[in-house]
């Protein structure tokens, strides 16, 4: 029990460490505030001015596509984050503090809320100045961007893992992609599913950045009326089966990351 | 009473480097064991062990009666270390460093608040104390380094070459700071590549090279195996080392020692000053120009020439810059 108690006071000075840090080094919010706005522009102009849906706007159908890709972006800086750390001589310090084993990726994953916060509040400030609305309950908007918030968590835990595997900040970003591109793109996210060949349709419907890209549309109000409902079952209870995955993830990721920090910092 | 430090055996191996070759060592509660042992002696990978961070190959050791392979927590738990190189934030100011260290050793908020300041001020950090790390010079990263290791007050110290890269003032602020936290009852185990040092803090030297105890005593034990003083000659021309030998060696009564580098000959004689008047006439009679002599007792770094050899870094590299 006090093993607990102390993991979550440990993690809480490392994430306390990791925002004086944010502070110092403005330049990194810069960029995390700079992504938001680029990727809401730049889809919403390029694809939102292509295609016309009848009965709705296809930018502010598109928007929910982009909220979704971008927290999935945002939880690259966290294994940045990490993968900077373990280069650093303070890791050294850590490695001799009676300290718990988890803390430095916890406090990294909680402190990262802080960027995923910002990187929704921009995003949805930019949204706004570009037409889209929410048409919703309070209560349904205010579970939308939790879900979103939750996402990102869940994906901050995956990338963490990424950040403790390879060697360097570099590597990280470009190992990210690889991952994040495909289950950003092969979504519904900018086209319907629906239009997918085969496989990649079948992807493309248990996907779960579908599932929360559906999930934020439909709680924003953002579903254009007369649109046909979904045929697939992820799709049809699209919060629920975001959550599942939020809690799938951290359960798989949550454990391997702290024993890859533990392997890595128990060097031989 | 029984050590708080011991090892007994221990051995590791980076593939074909044998980095420690079965080192055993003890130290008693509340005393100083010095390690003294030139580079790649194998001192860091001894302390690492002894500290957790890395495991033996072979051999076992325990820390504050805790087996360092069983229970490396408990073992983190009683030590405080201070690296070979200074493990700071460099984004964070030397009191929000310490302040961490602290809180991650499970002190209180206000404990290690007020535990950071005070170190801050006996280190002579209080001026950057709120500057972050990234402006410190060398010598500031290592006393806030050795601040961490402090702040717990742990009951055992692990400092790898903590003066390395101090001013002499820092130095000697450092060496006081040591001996009252020994009176204390602290126990320390220190390593350093500096005789005096070593002779200067340490109850207790240990000399290591090749991973391998290669000498163990007191500073006047150690010097009382070398027997008497010694002659130091300079001679002027390099030409000349090797008749200077020769003239010397009625006079040597044990190994005489020839740095190529700085023509200083190193000749171990017993019978003092008339000894050393003998030898000058005899240089003088052969012909050899003299630019520096001296009479002196031994000096730890005699006891590692004899030991190993080989000198203590800084005057090994100069010799193998001419390549002997
Ligand atoms: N991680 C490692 N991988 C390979 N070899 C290593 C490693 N760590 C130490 N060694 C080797 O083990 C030997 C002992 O190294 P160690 O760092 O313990 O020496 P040291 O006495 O601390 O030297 P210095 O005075 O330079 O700090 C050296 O030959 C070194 O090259
Ligand atoms: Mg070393």
């Amino acid at each position: 029990m006090t093993k607990l108690k102390y993991a979550f006071i440990d993690a809480y000075v490392i994430a306390q460490r990791n925002i004086i840090r944010i502070k110092r080094v403005p330049e990194i919010l810069v960029f995390v505030l700079i992504s938001p706005i680029m990727f809401v522009l730049l889809f919403a102009y390029v694809f939102g001015s292509a295609i016309d849906i009848p009965g709705g706007s296809y930018r502010e159908f598109l928007i929910g596509g982009i909220f979704a890709q971008t927290v999935v972006f945002g939880a690259t800086f966290t294994g940045a984050g990490l993968a900077e750390d373990m280069q650093k001589g303070i890791i050294n310090r850590f490695r001799s503090l009676p300290m718990s084993p988890s803390a430095v990726v916890m406090g990294r994953t909680a402190s990262d809320v802080i960027y995923n916060s910002l990187t929704l509040i921009i995003m949805a400030l930019t949204g706004l100045l570009v037409g889209w609305r929410i048409r919703s309950s309070f209560w349904d908007a205010v579970l939308g961007f939790g879900l979103l918030l939750l996402f990102a968590y869940a994906f901050s835990w995956m990338m963490a893992l990424v950040g403790l595997v390879v060697p360097s900040v570099e590597v990280v970003n470009n190992a990210s992609f690889v991952v994040i591109f495909p289950l950003t793109f092969i979504a519904n996210t900018f086209v319907p599913s629906e239009g997918l060949p085969g496989p990649l349709r079948t992807f493309a419907e248990w996907n779960p950045i579908s599932a929360l890209t559906q999930a934020v549309r439909e709680l924003f109000g953002n579903i254009p009326a007369g649109t046909p409902p979904p045929e697939v079952w992820p799709l049809q209870n699209p919060v629920l089966y975001s959550f599942v995955w939020i809690v799938i993830i951290i359960a798989i990721f949550a454990p391997l990351s702290i024993a890859r920090y533990q392997r890595v910092t128990a060097k031989s | 009473m029984a050590p708080i430090i011991e090892a007994h055996g221990l051995v590791k191996r980076y593939k074909e480097i044998v980095a420690l070759d079965g080192l055993d060592l003890a130290v008693e509660p509340g005393t100083i064991l010095s390690v003294l042992g030139p580079n790649g002696a194998g001192k860091t990978t001894a302390v690492s062990i002894l500290t957790t961070l890395i495991k033996a190959d072979e051999g076992t050791a325990t820390v504050a009666g805790f087996d360092v392979r069983e229970h490396p927590d408990e073992v983190k738990k009683n030590i405080g270390l201070s690296g070979q190189y200074a493990a700071v934030d460099e984004q964070l100011t030397g009191f929000e460093n310490l302040r961490m260290v602290g809180r991650l050793y499970r002190m209180g908020k206000p404990a290690a608040v007020r535990r950071s300041r005070e170190l801050l001020e006996q280190f002579d950090l209080t001026d950057a104390a709120d500057r972050p790390v990234k402006g410190y010079s060398g010598g500031m990263r290592r006393r806030l380094d050795l601040a961490g290791a402090l702040i717990a007050e742990p009951p055992i110290l692990f400092l790898d070459e903590p003066t390395t890269g101090l001013d002499p003032r820092s130095r000697a602020d450092l060496w006081i700071a040591i001996k009252g936290l020994v009176a204390g009852g602290t126990t320390l185990l220190l390593t350093t590549q500096y005789m005096e040092e070593a002779e200067h803090l340490a109850d207790d030297i240990m000399v290591i090279d090749h991973g391998r105890e290669i000498a163990h005593g007191t500073a006047d034990e150690l010097k009382n195996m070398l027997g008497g003083e010694r002659v130091v000659v300079t001679v002027a021309d390099p030409d000349h080392i090797a008749r200077a030998t020769e003239v010397l060696a009625q006079f040597a009564v044990g190994e005489q020692h020839v740095d190529d580098h700085t023509r200083e000959l190193t000749v171990p004689i017993s019978g003092g000053a008339p000894v050393l008047t003998a030898a000058l006439r005899a240089l003088d009679t052969a012909g050899i120009a003299v630019t520096d002599v001296g009479l002196r007792r031994p000096t730890l770094d005699d006891v590692f020439l004899t030991l190993t050899g080989h000198r203590t870094e800084e005057t090994e590299i100069a010799s193998v810059e001419v390549g002997e």
